[in-house]
């Protein structure tokens, strides 16, 4: 009996490890990752909570979510104390999650194609793809940056849906908040909480 | 004092304004509190009407939108010709008249977009002009009804009636090739314009309302990154401070 659970614990773990391993090469690496996902959202015999776990699970492992959120905060990141940023991460990361999952159930029905790639630097290579529907709505352009400081494991920090940046949108609602309230951050804390709660 | 005279006045001391280093930031606001309001206004109004009339749009026949969709964007390159003409870009000046031309002849009127097989036509109009030429964004504000747009866009959206040949011929109702066109055609078209873009983000508006924690922040950025990237003809993929993040 031991040796069945141990199979199957087996069988879980290389399971889990098929979905998140994708190549480290970033045009394949985009083109995997949103395959799958597209894959997982149009799944019908998966539930809606299977779904946003797995989309979930392919987020934490994919996007360098930390990044984004200290780039979303802005300057304001440096005077903050170890504790509060703390918990503005870990807000952050519901916050980015809960958003992504409910933005991602609305386009189950896309189909995905990667057509370039261009290195900006070192650590950053943009990858091109199209993005369109099943009706005939207009074909979308998104371009992702995906940050490449270790080759081995490349990260998504950027979307960019038609040359809008969805972190630079993201930034500037924060720092919205934040300057209307006089660089409090707790208010900002409060609004992610209040988000992540509704 | 001639009927164009009180717009034109508007124009150039909107159009000083924008030149004004005063006034060079984009983010800044003009009357934040007055815009939110207003903001809230046309959230409401679309909630309650061009939303749900989006929707309905949506589920009208494919051609139907199709069609609507290219003589609305047909139309709209009328107003292309004098922007790059204006901006030097004279064989741009022809695509965008040439495919204008040959939808209209060879498209039923614009309701096929023939020419997009061999043409592409880029939109411009007088903010991007104007942007080119070095006027800054102005201040930030919130128009009813019309949304999101600054001291620069306003005076460009009045000097855009001027160039723009459709305007001429329906708002102004000057008669072409023996045909009287009036101000009903104008505002119909503006109006078709709206809804088939409405319609076709409508996903997009909707996951925006829902995912924003400050809707009128992001709106006003997506606003001015669109407006930016049009006047530089950029893809929006600069570093924009992210190189400083691993510093």
């Amino acid at each position: 009996m031991k040796k069945l659970v141990f199979i199957f614990f087996i069988f879980l773990v290389l399971n889990n490890n098929k979905l998140l391993a994708y190549s480290s090469e970033p045009k394949s690496f985009i083109s995997e990752l949103v395959t799958e996902a597209i894959n997982v959202l149009s799944d019908k015999s998966l539930s809606d909570e299977k779904k946003t776990n797995v989309i979930e699970l392919i987020a934490k492992e994919n996007v360098d979510i930390k990044a984004l959120g200290y780039y979303t905060l802005g300057s304001v990141r440096k005077s903050l104390d170890q504790s509060i940023l703390e918990q503005y991460n870990n807000l952050f990361e519901k916050y980015f999650l809960k958003s992504l999952t409910s933005r991602l159930s609305e386009y189950s029905d896309q189909t995905f194609e990667v057509t370039g790639s261009e290195q900006k630097s070192a650590n950053y290579t943009i990858v091109f793809s199209n993005v369109k529907g099943e009706t005939k709505s207009p074909e979308i352009k998104v371009n992702w940056r995906v940050y490449t400081k270790n080759p081995n494991k490349p990260l998504i920090r950027d979307l960019i849906v038609e040359g809008l940046s969805l972190a630079k949108t993201q930034k500037e609602e924060f720092a919205s908040i934040l300057n209307s309230n006089n660089n409090d951050v707790a208010k900002l804390l409060d609004r992610l909480k209040e988000f992540i709660n509704n | 004092m001639t009927k164009f005279k009180l717009p034109f006045v508007a124009f150039t001391i909107a159009l000083f304004l924008s030149l004004s280093p005063t006034q060079s930031k984009a983010e800044k606001e003009c009357f934040e509190k007055v815009s939110r309001s207003v903001f809230k206004f046309n959230t409401a109004l679309d909630n309650a009407l061009l939303g749900p009339v989006a929707r309905l749009y949506n589920k009208l026949p494919q051609k139907v939108k199709e069609g609507t969709g290219n003589v609305t964007s047909n139309i709209g390159r009328l107003l292309s010709v004098p922007n790059h003409l204006l901006q030097g870009n004279v064989s741009d000046a022809a695509d965008s008249f040439g495919a204008f031309t040959v939808n209209l002849f060879f498209g039923i009127g614009g309701l096929n977009d023939v020419a997009s097989a061999y043409l592409e036509p880029t939109q411009e109009d007088l903010s991007q002009t104007l942007g080119v030429y070095g006027v800054k964004n102005g201040c930030y504000f919130v128009l009813p009804v019309l949304g999101p747009t600054t001291v620069r866009d306003t005076a460009a959206m009045v000097g855009d009636t001027f160039l723009d040949p459709f305007a001429t011929m329906t708002w102004r109702q000057k008669e072409v090739l023996n045909e009287t066109f009036n101000k009903s055609n104008y505002v119909l078209y503006k109006g078709a314009d709206a809804i088939d873009f409405r319609g076709d983000n409508d996903t997009n508006i909707e996951s925006l309302k829902k995912n924003s924690i400050d809707l009128y922040a992001a709106t006003k950025s997506l606003y001015l990154q669109n407006k930016k990237n049009k006047i530089e003809n950029s893809t929006g993929n600069e570093e924009d401070g992210w190189g400083n993040l691993d510093k």
